[in-house]
């Protein structure tokens, strides 16, 4: 994993010193809310409907065991006792209060962390694979590349102040796991037929109001010019990008105004002129980091004692079934620790959670975890003979719901639980789906299926990209749920469809009851997964299911 | 032109974040039905302005709709009727401190 160097430990300290006063002064009334807002958010500090939440970035979803126990330790100590992951790989701590907030960016600084960036118009934190480094389809490890990304981007002088927020993913796979499609800048990292390590440039992705899968704009970037080409995008982006109005601000309104081919030929002439300038320090310091990134010292065991397991103990192979995911190492596994047990709130830890799977890190997983973008934790690195025990720690900890990629591993927002900009709740939903489906105990039978959930238009709950996809909106002042159906956020991304009309909060687990019915009914065999019977089928018998009125009424 | 509604002012305390209603003696309480119902338009920009001029104390003020309840003022929409409670999937906030 990558450790700060000197400078970014005093770039980080200072930070922390200089908003330390900048909150002295708000409360000394020296500064007026308008003055320390920009500077607030600046660090992370959001004032939401109950209290002020702190965003903390976990730049591409990577940690260590010291880290985690440090966050637990904030939720413990100035917070409510727990942390909730994002859909951006960041956490978030709902109760802080102002007096507490320069303590607790002490305490992350202590661990090599902070809030920069994390809201505001710049380059928010940059996400990535959380199965990156371990997978066994990736070409080459992308967090390197992330955290060169991270290093330029911090502070960039050019773009503190873009027309919007910005925000970039990289991924190392042609399985895309970090929704790179969805972003302003995706970064996909493959080979050419020399062999030699470049990007696929998407430009221009993005969900909320205006729902678009980004364009690839350069099929094969060179590493040396990676950091040229992103700066040349930007660059372009800071100027041409709409500052009047919010709504048409992002890159991907940029590029639909303007044009992929004349946006493109722009970002080539500012290339052409940023690329002489990158004299070859940025691979010195890629080089770094790369050594930084270099993979664990793998054990080399027998495996027999989980195959024992594994035959024997069917919570244990359920469990395996769904939560472990092909590591690169044959005696290892990637495991997924679902934050999803039936009834709870998506993406939600304890502090006495997050230390459990802080020690399992260090005992067990060569002290690396990862948040994913689906708001689970994961150990990317377990020795396949060690799993057996960390099921059992698990187990008793409510840490080991064996549901990941079924319908029960719901992506969704913190909706109007929390968030002063939602429209409705999205937390209840998600957990009162994921209770009808443990009760009719179908979840494994009906297999992958993501549902996903956002509060508001602005789709941090990504539910565009769902397959089933719920937004919660106020309809004259009573909660609303549209639904959308067929997204996908993977390497095949589409946005999904809206199914009709909304429904209201206590139709909405009905409603989704509804369509998976209809998928079990008229799927090709449990082979065929709902995406794969959507596509086939389109969104006709899904319609007739969720709206079985109006179909009478047709016939009538 | 529309007929005004009656409407509380509302907005979240510097320190804690912590929801909070103006009252009619110009006090900022955690508990809606001790806020004042504003029930004329001007008064209603007034009592606003008073709000905002409040910087040091309260952040955010805005007038959100109310009607009256046996027991005070009562939040009519139900983002209002959230901020007067806390989260519905954990028992934090107001409705486990305000009891």
């Amino acid at each position: 994993m990558y450790s700060y160097s000197d400078f970014d430990e005093a770039f980080v300290r200072a930070r922390v010193a200089q908003f330390s006063q900048q909150v002295e002064r708000r409360l000394e009334g020296a500064l007026t809310e308008d003055e320390f807002r920009p500077l607030r958010l600046m660090n992370g500090l959001y004032l939401q409907l109950h209290a002020y939440m702190l965003r903390v970035a976990i730049p591409y979803g990577t940690l260590n065991s010291r880290q985690m126990r440090q966050l637990a330790h904030i939720a413990q100590t100035w917070d409510k006792g727990y942390g909730h992951f994002t859909t951006r790989q960041n956490i978030q701590f709902n109760w802080p209060k102002l007096p507490d907030v320069p303590a607790i960016l002490s305490a992350l600084a202590d661990v090599e962390m902070h809030a920069i960036q994390t809201s505001g118009n710049c380059v928010r934190n940059v996400t990535s694979d959380h199965f990156a480094g371990a997978a066994a389809d990736e070409v080459e490890d992308p967090r390197p590349y992330a955290e060169l990304l991270r290093q330029w981007s911090t502070d960039h002088p050019e773009f503190q102040f873009l027309p919007r927020k910005f925000k970039i993913a990289v991924t190392g796979a042609p399985n895309d796991r970090a929704v790179i499609k969805a972003h302003d800048i995706g970064l996909r990292v493959l080979k050419n037929d020399k062999g030699e390590t470049g990007f696929e440039v998407i430009v221009g992705g993005g969900l909320g109001r205006t729902p678009m899968i980004g364009l690839t704009v350069r099929d094969f970037l060179p590493v040396a010019d990676l950091l040229p080409y992103v700066e040349a995008i930007l660059s372009v982006y800071n100027t041409l990008g709409r500052r009047d109005n919010k709504y048409k601000a992002r890159i991907k309104i940029t590029l639909h105004e303007t044009g992929k081919d004349e946006i493109t030929r722009m970002v080539e002439d500012r290339f052409a002129e940023l690329r002489p300038l990158f004299g070859g320090h940025d691979q010195a310091l890629l080089a770094d980091i790369k050594a930084a990134f270099a993979p664990p010292a793998y054990r080399n065991a027998p495996v027999d004692a989980y195959d024992a397991f594994y035959k024997a103990d069917p919570v244990f192979r359920a469990w395996a079934d769904t939560n472990l995911a092909q590591h690169r190492n044959d005696q290892y596994a990637i495991v997924t620790i679902s934050t999803k047990a039936h009834g709870k709130t998506p993406g939600d830890a304890t502090a006495e959670q997050m230390r459990v799977m802080a020690d399992l890190a260090e005992k067990y997983g060569h002290d690396e975890l990862r948040i994913s973008h689906e708001q689970n934790v994961v150990l990317p690195h377990v020795h396949k003979s060690d799993l057996p025990a960390i099921h059992a720690v698990l187990s008793q900890h409510g840490l080991a719901t064996a549901n990941v990629g079924l319908i029960s591993d719901i992506i969704a927002c913190p909706g109007m639980d929390y968030c002063a900009l939602a429209t409705a709740r999205a937390i209840p939903v998600a957990e009162q789906i994921a209770l009808r489906f443990q009760e009719l105990d179908l979840e494994h039978e009906i297999g992958p299926l993501k549902i996903k959930i956002s509060g508001c238009i602005n789709a941090c709950g990504h539910h565009h990209v769902g397959h089933i996809g719920i937004l919660g909106l106020d309809r004259a002042g009573v909660e609303n749920y549209q639904i959308t159906l067929g997204g996908d956020g993977s390497e095949t991304a589409v946005i999904g469809e809206r199914a009709g009309p909304g429904f209201a909060y206590d139709e909405i687990v009905p409603a989704i009851e509804r369509i998976v019915q209809a998928y079990l009914a008229h799927r090709d065999g449990p082979a065929e997964t709902f995406l794969q019977a959507y596509r086939r089928l389109g969104l006709a018998p899904f319609k007739a299911a969720l709206y079985p009125a109006e179909g009478t009424q047709d016939a009538a | 032109m529309a007929r005004f509604t009656p409407k509380v002012v509302t907005a979240n305390a510097l320190i804690e974040g912590d929801v909070v209603y103006l009252t009619a003696d110009d006090r900022w309480s955690r508990r809606h039905e001790e806020a004042e119902l504003i029930e004329d338009e001007a008064h209603g920009q007034l009592r606003l302005l008073h709000a905002m001029g409040q910087g040091n104390l309260v952040v955010g003020a805005y007038l959100a709709d109310a009607k009256a309840g046996p027991n005070g003022p009562e939040p009519t929409h139900f983002r209002e009727v959230f901020r007067t409670r806390g989260p519905s999937n954990y028992f934090l906030g107001k409705q486990a401190e305000l009891i």
